[in-house]
């Protein structure tokens, strides 16, 4: 084991070296690019052994993986934003073969208007594409993820992609200390790859992705697909103590920061929660009973532990670094739908959306947070989703807005 | 005019062996299947057929496929990266010491025009480039023909879909040229490709069986007649596919490392007016009143092909010099 400073770009292109992929078909896009020139240079050097191919796009290059993880190799994309929703329709594909392999995302914020600050709505476009997910917080974390996902989506009871996603620049950039996991360690946590589902080969037939023209057969392997996916949350905990044992982190398919008695909760995804985090913290030296609840794994959706979290709380305000247009929050959306799955309801739920392109949440935006979960009562009737953001980035922007000559008649309110 | 025969002297040394049986869901007289069906015995067993989505994806429906070899497939847009997936976990697995000899697999690409031409292009001209050890069958029957016959950038001049429809503003229907896509594989050198016709069955085999000595993309266009979209009786299918090479409309050829020859050069050519006429997608071409223009503007077209063949290949001369064209 080594400690070493490293990007979350890296931290990810060192899980993938330390499982000891096979195949990466690749195609770069800001800010995923270091992973893939990373993992480049350790298949040109010998370090890694297999193929490393450049791809024509992310359709295709995901069509690719899925391929070569139908033929039985351990393989590993990466990603992020427009690059992910022009994989769309491969993304779907190749769940639906059944195949194992890891494709991490790093989220940038979604075209149009262009940009390249992180935000989710990239990767919960995704969302439901047959993909287990899960949303890291540290550089550490991507690593430790990148392994613990080969591992769940091999399972056989599992068999299904699984996508790493990691905020970009946040954690893209930013160098953390990142414990290198020791390599014969990482081979004993797992193993080589030894598909248990038939693969191509000449010696048996086999067709994959066939066509099903009756709703009924459809139904049944859209489902059995549904049923994988929940396989992975019992797997993922099964993974995860393994991994404890093995490396001393423990990771849970949520994370419960400050919670044990807390009445109002802050519920966040990725690397803006360490954000909440430092805010709970504050918070909790100035006595006010305040927690935090880090969506780790989005699917499988972990809704009963959601809701056994959440249940018996004052208030709770998810913060989604997303937009639905004309909804609002999605992971709003998700809480509260676990929550009424287990029917029993929370009195006061809002939902903010915040950090849409990497835009800070500052810490009086957190404090207006708490304060509006605070003051909520359950009579205030229906609230919409509520958007941070600060006077001074109204001021920045309605000066860009002057610039460009919209200052009057402007739509900003 | 015929290039010597290699491996086949007549249709009776073709394998006997069947890789595809009886009873695909696919339209009776379909070229497309004749073709897959002669290629695949030439190929012969341990193939992954890597299909796009087009009129063969009804090929092989749950829980049934008529073919004995494997079978994967992707999307409209991506199949060429399909096989490359395959072929390099086939080839990781090999070098590793994990595939054995009789675990090998050629890797068969196939897919319509609409693939093709349209949408796969992207994907296809990238695997052409990164040199990937396959073969890729284009069963192109000039039009998105599962969808119910609308244009492609296959569609030949003057050719009716149900998207380009004889009107006022375009009484020809299809205006635009079909897209020559033997020439745009061919910019990029691939060490094979051949066009092929389901009527050629020996020309066909041959080219098969040579490509089998070459390693890296190798692409096999072949004209599919389409009774469902062209409208013609069923039974005339092979009659219309001969009518094409008579004509000169699908000329047979190959080329190596980008060189072509001419691999079939009929003796005497037809008018092309014999290749449209018995088409529902080229019947406003004779009815109401005849298209001479139209009909001059394809036939010249033609000429003009044959008469740069007579240029570029004098070793075809004499049989070119022979043919005469209809109008």
């Amino acid at each position: 084991m080594v400690r070493r400073m490293l990007t979350g770009n890296a931290a990810a292109a060192w899980g993938a070296r330390l499982a000891q992929v096979e195949y990466v078909p690749a195609f770069p896009i800001t800010p995923q690019t270091e992973i893939i020139e990373s993992l480049a240079t350790w298949f040109a050097d010998g370090t890694l052994s297999g193929k490393f191919v450049t791809m024509d796009s992310e359709h295709s290059m995901v069509t690719a993986a899925g391929a070569a993880a139908a033929t039985g190799v351990r393989t590993f994309t990466a990603t992020s934003s427009q690059g992910l929703v022009y994989a769309m329709e491969a993304l779907y594909t190749v769940s639906g073969w059944r195949v194992p392999f890891v494709l991490v995302n790093v989220s940038r914020g979604l075209s149009s208007p262009i940009t390249l600050g992180p935000d989710h709505n990239d990767v919960l476009a995704a969302r439901d594409a047959g993909f287990i997910q899960i949303h890291v917080e540290t550089c550490q974390e991507v690593l430790d993820s990148v392994l613990m996902a080969f591992r769940i989506a091999e399972d056989v009871r599992v068999s299904l992609p699984t996508l790493v996603n990691l905020d970009g620049f946040f954690l893209s950039f930013t160098r953390e200390p990142v414990e290198i996991p020791d390599a014969k360690l990482v081979q004993e946590f797992l193993p080589a790859f030894h598909p248990q589902h038939p693969v191509f080969s000449g010696s048996q037939s086999l067709a994959q992705g066939v066509a099903v023209l009756d709703g009924a057969t459809y139904s049944y392997f859209r489902y059995q697909m549904h049923r994988a996916l929940e396989n992975a949350l019992e797997v993922h905990e099964e993974v995860a103590e393994a991994f404890s044992r093995l490396f001393g982190r423990r990771y849970r398919a949520l994370e419960e920061y400050g919670m044990a008695d807390a009445e109002i909760v802050l519920v966040m995804a990725g690397s803006f929660a360490t954000k909440g985090k430092a805010a709970v913290n504050r918070w909790r030296e100035q006595g006010r009973k305040v927690g935090l609840l880090r969506l780790r794994m989005l699917r499988p959706q972990p809704a009963a532990d959601i809701a056994r979290s959440l249940i018996g709380r004052k208030a709770v305000g998810v913060i989604d670094q997303n937009i639905s247009p004309g909804l609002g929050g999605i992971l709003y959306q998700e809480v509260s739908g676990a929550l009424a799955s287990a029917g029993e309801r929370v009195p006061v739920m809002r939902s903010f959306i915040g950090g849409l392109g990497g835009k800070d949440i500052s810490q009086g935006e957190f404090d207006w947070v708490l304060e509006a979960l605070d003051g909520a009562k359950p009579s205030d009737g229906p609230v919409p989703c509520q958007l941070l953001f600060t006077d001074a980035e109204y001021e920045q922007v309605r000066m860009a807005l002057s610039i460009a000559g919209k200052s009057q008649g402007g739509t900003a309110s | 005019m015929k290039v010597p025969r290699e491996f086949y002297k007549g249709p009776k040394d073709i394998p006997h062996e069947e890789e595809l049986s009886p009873g695909a869901p696919l339209c009776a007289g379909c070229g497309g299947l004749m073709t897959l069906r002669l290629m695949h015995k030439v190929l012969g067993e341990n193939v992954v057929i890597v299909n796009a989505a087009g009129c063969m994806t009804l090929m092989a429906t749950y829980p049934y496929s008529p073919i004995r070899s494997s079978w994967l497939y992707t999307t409209m847009g991506s199949v060429a990266a399909g096989a490359q997936g395959i072929r390099d976990a086939l080839d990781i697995r090999r070098a590793k010491g994990k595939l054995s000899e009789q675990d090998e697999m050629k890797v068969l690409v196939l897919a319509g025009d609409g693939s093709t031409y349209d949408m796969g292009l992207s994907a296809t001209s990238a695997a052409i480039h990164r040199r990937l050890d396959f073969w890729y069958l284009c069963y192109d029957n000039e039009a998105y023909g599962n969808t119910g016959f609308q244009m492609s950038s296959a569609s030949p001049f003057a050719s009716r879909t149900t998207t380009s429809p004889i009107g006022q503003q375009e009484p020809e229907g299809t205006f635009q040229e079909k897209k020559d896509m033997f020439e745009l594989w061919r910019a990029q050198k691939p060490p094979y490709m051949a066009t092929v016709s389901s009527h050629e069955v020996v020309d066909l085999a041959e080219k098969v069986k040579r490509s089998m000595a070459i390693k890296g993309p190798k692409l096999f266009l072949a004209l599919a007649v389409c009774p469902t979209g062209w409208g013609f009786d069923p039974r005339m299918g092979d009659e219309l596919a001969h009518l094409a090479v008579k004509t000169g409309i699908w000329p047979l050829k190959e080329a190596v490392d980008g060189v072509v020859r001419h691999t079939l050069i009929p003796s005497r050519f037809l008018p092309v007016e014999e290749y449209l006429r018995p088409q529902l997608r080229f019947r406003h071409l004779f009815e109401p009143a005849p298209h001479t223009e139209a009909m001059q503007a394809i036939q010249q077209k033609v000429d003009r092909y044959w008469e740069q063949v007579r240029k570029d290949e004098p070793a075809a001369s004499p049989a070119l010099n022979r043919g005469t064209s209809g109008t």
